[in-house]
């Protein structure tokens, strides 16, 4: 099989201004993977299926990842002029600090596909959508009208992760039930702590009988004891 | 075969027009109204908890929507929570019928994630119970569709006879009758006796004169015959767009094992067949469970002379303080079902950054609408039948 900058060149080939970059896999599975801009993730997925040598017929696993914002800190040494007293008199010296940059690396989603092949026996190829954000820009093409198993799969990512996926048949969650609001896979999920909570009288009926409670209790002989 | 704008053949150029791996509108016909039946969560014929939404025209399916989620337990939110062993025991729960094989496939991707070894004998050992597994899985899943044919109570009770000798074989090796929790990354947990070796070769040796009597029951049945030929055809083409896998792609005439694509463990040693399906019905996919379990039972022979001594777990494999480097996984097996796959990503940490498990009952069901549309609706429950799930992994 053809390794993945192979397959990189010959996407690059075949649907002209698909930007695809390698990712490589530091493990030592050894399966790199491709990251494809989802405005030419169809048309790359139709000349994977299609190409008569990779021919990618089958697309084995969908999944989803969640990489959250995270804060990155590197030192850095930095030379800069400071003013300082030498043996009382101002000076202008230049010194070496070291300091700690932090930087942020926005959150995104990602869509996972693993693609193998039945007529030619071999795979997989891994290929991967990013979405811009976490929050709002969560929408990614859908592969499902190339492979139907993406069908329930994207379900299930739209479900748990919240990745929405435009183009897709029948977008609904497929695990959770109707009506659910969050997306549990994410990483920042917080369980609550009662699913079926609903507001009920309850509290004001407790209100009620402890100020029927304080008043029996004031008033003696009655002997109920609460 | 090209009236329904599907392309013949796998090698065939593939049909490039919209929406050809849909499911077909039906028109129902006559007048009257449509009646919606909710199949599930609590029919018998669901194997646990599933439901089935059904149109129907007189008998006639219209439309059919699968529901899932009864089960739902977020299997893969606990794994990524506990260490990486820790999951080992939850996969027993996935597909309940065969333990064994779900072990094998997480600690494969483990092994990929790692590059860990595992000894020769553990290898032979994985073989041993992952066909032992399949025979289990195959034959209850014959005798349900025959249960739900009718048939009450024989097949099913002939199949479950056998599957108590192994599942006590099991027991005797692991501790557990289903919830086996027996593979570590690295190989397996304690060693078979000799005592236990010998065993088994005499569960094995009975083995094909249950498969000859299943055999003598079943396949030539006039009435399992009229009711599962030529019901639920699904098409080569189709199967493999669904990403369909197992005893149910194989029955569509695919020739795709992963047990010889892949050649995990040690599969290329042993000499077996894949038996293939011609007509691609519910008939086809009974026959080729029951072909399979021959085949299995050739590679349990072969495995039960061959397998050497030596030690079952890598020395060098850590079970506390286990942090594989950070990277990524995919490995799969094939599972009785079909390809059940676990993907991994790590992240230097003692647990799994992502876990992800890919359900064979779940995906081979995507085309259960297709294969039921226009079918009577009696006959939904043999298709289903014939699908072969377990809801604890359908749902994880």
């Amino acid at each position: 099989m053809k390794t993945v900058d192979e397959i990189k060149a010959a996407i690059e080939v075949a649907v002209p201004g698909a930007a695809v970059e390698v990712v490589p896999n530091p493990s030592v599975s050894g399966q790199h993977s491709l990251r494809i801009a989802p405005t030419h993730a169809l048309a790359v997925a139709t000349f994977l299926r299609n190409d008569a040598e990779l021919a990618l017929d089958f697309l084995s696993n969908v999944t989803g990842v969640d990489w959250p914002d995270k804060e990155t800190s590197e030192k850095v040494m930095v030379t800069r002029t400071v003013t300082k007293i030498v043996g009382g008199v101002e000076q202008e010296v230049e010194e070496t600090v070291e300091e700690t940059r932090k930087r942020l690396r926005p959150g995104y989603l990602e869509a996972v596909y693993h693609l193998y092949s039945v007529e030619k026996k071999h795979g997989p190829v891994v290929i991967r959508l990013r979405t811009v954000n976490r929050t709002d820009l969560v929408y990614l093409p859908s592969l499902t009208p190339i492979w139907r198993s993406a069908e329930f799969q994207e379900r299930e990512i739209f479900d748990l992760f919240g990745i929405v996926f435009t183009g897709h048949p029948d977008l609904r969650r497929l695990l959770m039930w109707e009506g659910f609001k969050d997306h549990p896979m994410r990483r920042d999920y917080v369980e609550p702590d009662d699913f079926e909570y609903e507001p009920t009288a309850h509290d004001q009926v407790l209100a009620r009988a402890k100020a029927h409670q304080v008043a029996v209790a004031g008033q003696e002989g009655t002997g109920t004891g609460l | 075969m090209n009236d329904s704008g599907i392309l013949p053949g796998l090698t065939g150029e593939r049909n490039k027009a919209e929406g050809w791996n849909r499911p077909p509108v039906i028109q129902p016909d006559g007048e009257g109204e449509l009646l919606e039946v909710a199949m599930g969560p609590h029919h018998p014929s669901t194997h646990g908890v599933f439901r089935m939404d059904v149109a129907l025209d007189g008998e006639r399916v219209i439309r059919l929507k699968p529901v899932f989620g009864y089960l739902h337990r977020n299997h893969e939110k606990i794994a990524e929570g506990i260490s990486y062993l820790g999951s080992m025991p939850f996969t027993d729960r996935l597909d309940y019928i065969c333990p064994l094989t779900n072990n094998w496939a997480y600690a494969l991707a483990v092994e990929k994630l790692t590059g860990q070894e595992v000894p020769e004998r553990a290898e032979y050992l994985r073989v041993i119970l992952g066909e032992l597994t399949r025979v289990v899985n195959h034959a209850s899943s014959i005798g349900f569709l025959i249960q739900e044919m009718g048939a009450s109570g024989t097949p099913l009770m002939y199949a479950f006879r056998e599957r108590e000798k192994i599942l006590d074989l099991f027991e005797a090796l692991t501790g557990a009758r289903m919830m086996c929790n027996y593979m570590r990354f690295g190989g397996c947990r304690v060693d078979a006796s000799a005592a236990w070796l010998d065993a088994t070769r005499k569960v094995v040796a009975g083995l094909p004169g249950f498969a000859d009597e299943m055999d003598r029951l079943l396949t030539g049945n006039e009435i399992l015959i009229a009711r599962t030929q030529g019901v639920g055809i699904l098409r080569p083409e189709l199967a493999v767009n669904a990403g369909v896998t197992g005893p149910m792609l194989r029955a569509s005439g695919v020739n795709y094992d992963i047990r010889k694509v892949d050649g995990y463990g040690i599969y290329n040693r042993f000499k077996f067949r894949v038996p293939l399906g011609e007509h691609w019905d519910v008939y086809d996919r009974f026959m080729i469970r029951l072909l399979e379990m021959r085949e299995s039972m050739k590679i349990l022979e072969q495995a039960l002379k061959d397998i050497p001594g030596g030690p079952v777990m890598d020395a060098k494999a850590k079970l506390r303080g286990f942090r594989p480097k950070p990277g990524e996984a995919y490995g799969r097996i094939e599972a009785p079902k079909g390809e059940l796959g676990f993907y991994l990503i790590s992240d230097g940490g003692p647990n799994p950054y992502r876990y992800r498990v890919r359900p064979p009952s779940l995906i081979n069901l995507t085309i259960l609408e297709d294969m039921c549309l226009g079918q009577n609706v009696a006959d939904v429950v043999l298709i289903f039948g014939s699908v072969d799930i377990v809801l604890g992994e359908v749902d994880r």
